[in-house]
């Protein structure tokens, strides 16, 4: 059977994805998830007790390296793409009322 | 001197050049007047710059004629995949969020192949963000598979695939997080190659699932395939998943020889869903190698049927997680008018993002959320280790695992966006070799009945490119050879 996702669920995941859905979009993405995590559910048909999850393939250790700065000042460039721009900073909206 | 450029391939056109024979703006101009031709009706590119491209042959024949650039691929025009950065030409992702986004550096595999003299077109067409298996989710439009426009070309890499199909250049990067660079070569009928995680630098690769994402080479054949790969292939302490490798010689794999290789077919692989024509094709393909002296047994991989779901939920937490730099401050778009910074953030991303990346954005935010970590995300991660095990298990008795790439031929356009969970059931044959971090190669192994291209996966162990080089050169000198023939019965393989 397909998991109905509430409106309350929803409504809590957009605020960690920082999204605002529409009506219509809100309906289609409370349908697709509940058939996609109905769907992933199936790996509950799997004993994984003892294994452990695996994040890389690779044993991996932190590469290090020098500390050394190798890349020149950039900031006119990157600020290029910035949307909004003030004394050579990036400007945004108001962050406190 | 006249010579058809179009119908060479990179390694051809490379020694072309430097024979003399003809030179990089011959190539370019040729390459420029076939994408006048056919352009307007594929949509292989996002952006293309036309004289930037005829100004960088210019000076790469000025260095080849120095003798300062020697190699194979010198003065070769390539294109590349839009989530690869470029410096002062724009890249979007194929996305309403980069529309304008010019970067200020270059991704490493590019700076590579560059430094090694060839010369880039422009950028191509993709599913937005990567996210997608037709190239249909592009904010810029679809792009038409050349062998026949009524299809996709596949996805994500689908405007790589398709630029190389239409000769539109002469190879081309994509990035390959579940199948996208081999499902569209199968479809488009070229070569495609995911190398072994951490083979190629992702530095200057626009991140869509980290720990799955791997550049490869599109080509026309496999002598290209193992050119690019050993061009662009290299260790990059900007990448700190990058592996420091001793044998990336490539096109030492380039041998006619499978006489002795262990080669499994797994039979999970044939099972329900896949087309008659598929399987018949790609069955006559083993029973080539057998004939060649390759050793072919039938094996269960197992837990085929897992991968999917594994997959979509790594794939969908490590999407919400590295997409949630697209805040409308740095660079992209940001919704006008918002006086507040929350409600900014969320209207920027909310109308920047396309239906399918906001669908895995929510889902891998669910996923990752407290109270379903567990159940969900690490639960998949620990699945995720069992399908790993299973290829181990695999390659203690195989040198190659050899399949399908996908189920079916190309899609007509428009079929697949309706039901994405359908969509992404296409993806069963490739996801899995991203999950274990392995290489595998897609090559064209003969038609279906409405003439669209087939695909051939073999699949290596970690660090065996060479391998699968050498078994994919085989497989297509012999049916060079015997071209016309129609490919050979299958083997005995238990429905």
């Amino acid at each position: 059977m397909e998991k109905t996702i509430t409106d309350e669920t929803i409504e809590y995941v957009s605020i960690l994805a920082k999204l605002t859905l529409s009506g219509e979009e809100r309906e289609q993405v409370k349908r697709d998830m509940g058939r996609m995590l109905s769907y992933i559910d199936k790996l509950g048909e799997l004993d994984t007790s003892g294994v452990e999850p695996m994040s890389h393939v690779f044993p991996t250790v932190n590469v290090f390296r020098e500390d050394v700065v190798t890349n020149g000042d950039d900031s006119k460039n990157m600020l290029k793409n910035a949307p909004g721009e003030k004394d050579n900073m990036f400007m945004a909206p108001r962050t406190f009322e | 001197m006249h010579m058809n450029i179009l119908s060479c391939t990179a390694a051809e056109l490379g020694e072309a050049i430097r024979e003399g024979r003809t030179d990089a703006m011959e190539a370019m101009r040729a390459v420029l007047e076939q994408i006048d031709k056919t352009e307007e009706e594929y949509h292989c590119y996002v952006t293309l710059d036309r004289e930037g491209a005829l100004e960088r042959a210019a000076r790469v024949q000025r260095r080849i004629e120095a003798g300062e650039l020697t190699g194979p691929l010198a003065g070769v025009p390539m294109a590349v995949k839009d989530n690869l950065c470029t410096a002062g030409m724009r890249t979007t992702c194929a996305s309403r969020m980069l529309e304008n986004f010019v970067p200020s550096y270059t991704a490493e595999a590019l700076l590579n192949l560059e430094r090694a003299g060839a010369v880039l077109i422009g950028k191509t067409n993709m599913d937005e963000f990567a996210m997608g298996s037709t190239t249909e989710t592009s904010y810029f439009g679809v792009t038409r598979n050349p062998e026949n426009t009524e299809h996709v070309p596949g996805g994500s890499s689908g405007g790589s695939a398709a630029a190389v199909a239409g000769k539109e250049c002469f190879f081309a990067l994509g990035s390959d997080t579940g199948g996208s660079i081999r499902q569209p070569a199968s479809y488009c009928g070229v070569v495609g190659m995911k190398p072994t995680y951490g083979t190629v630098s992702r530095y200057g690769l626009i991140a869509y699932g980290s720990s799955l994402d791997q550049i490869g080479p599109l080509t026309k054949d496999v002598r290209d395939c193992a050119v690019v790969l050993e061009a662009m292939a290299s260790h990059d302490e900007k990448d700190s998943t990058s592996v420091k490798r001793e044998d990336m010689d490539f096109t030492a794999g380039l041998l006619e020889d499978v006489e002795g290789m262990r080669i499994g077919i797994p039979r999970d692989y044939f099972g329900e869903g896949i087309s008659d024509e598929v399987k018949c094709a790609v069955l006559g393909a083993a029973e080539c190698l057998r004939e060649q002296g390759a050793l072919v047994e039938e094996f269960d991989l197992s837990l085929t049927e897992y991968a999917i779901p594994a997959y979509y939920t790594i794939a969908a937490a490590e999407a919400s997680s590295n997409l949630e730099r697209f805040d409308g401050v740095k660079y992209g778009y940001r919704a006008p008018g918002e006086e507040g910074l929350h409600a900014m953030y969320k209207r920027t991303r909310s109308e920047g993002f396309g239906p399918e990346v906001k669908r895995r954005i929510m889902l891998g935010s669910f996923v990752l959320s407290s109270g379903y970590y567990d159940a969900y995300y690490l639960k998949a991660l620990r699945v995720k280790n069992l399908i790993k095990q299973a290829f181990d298990k695999a390659f203690s008795r195989f040198d190659v695992i050899l399949g399908p790439v996908a189920p079916a031929t190309a899609p007509r356009l428009g079929e697949s966006l309706g039901d994405p969970l359908k969509m992404y059931l296409g993806d069963i044959y490739t996801i899995a070799v991203n999950l274990a971090g392995l290489p595998a190669i897609s090559l064209p192994c003969g038609r279906d009945g409405r003439g669209l291209p087939i695909g051939l996966q073999l699949i290596g162990d970690c660090f065996q490119e060479k391998t699968l080089l050498r078994a994919a050169y085989t497989w297509e000198q012999r049916a060079k050879s015997t071209s016309g023939r129609a490919v050979s019965r299958p083997g005995g393989l238990a429905e």
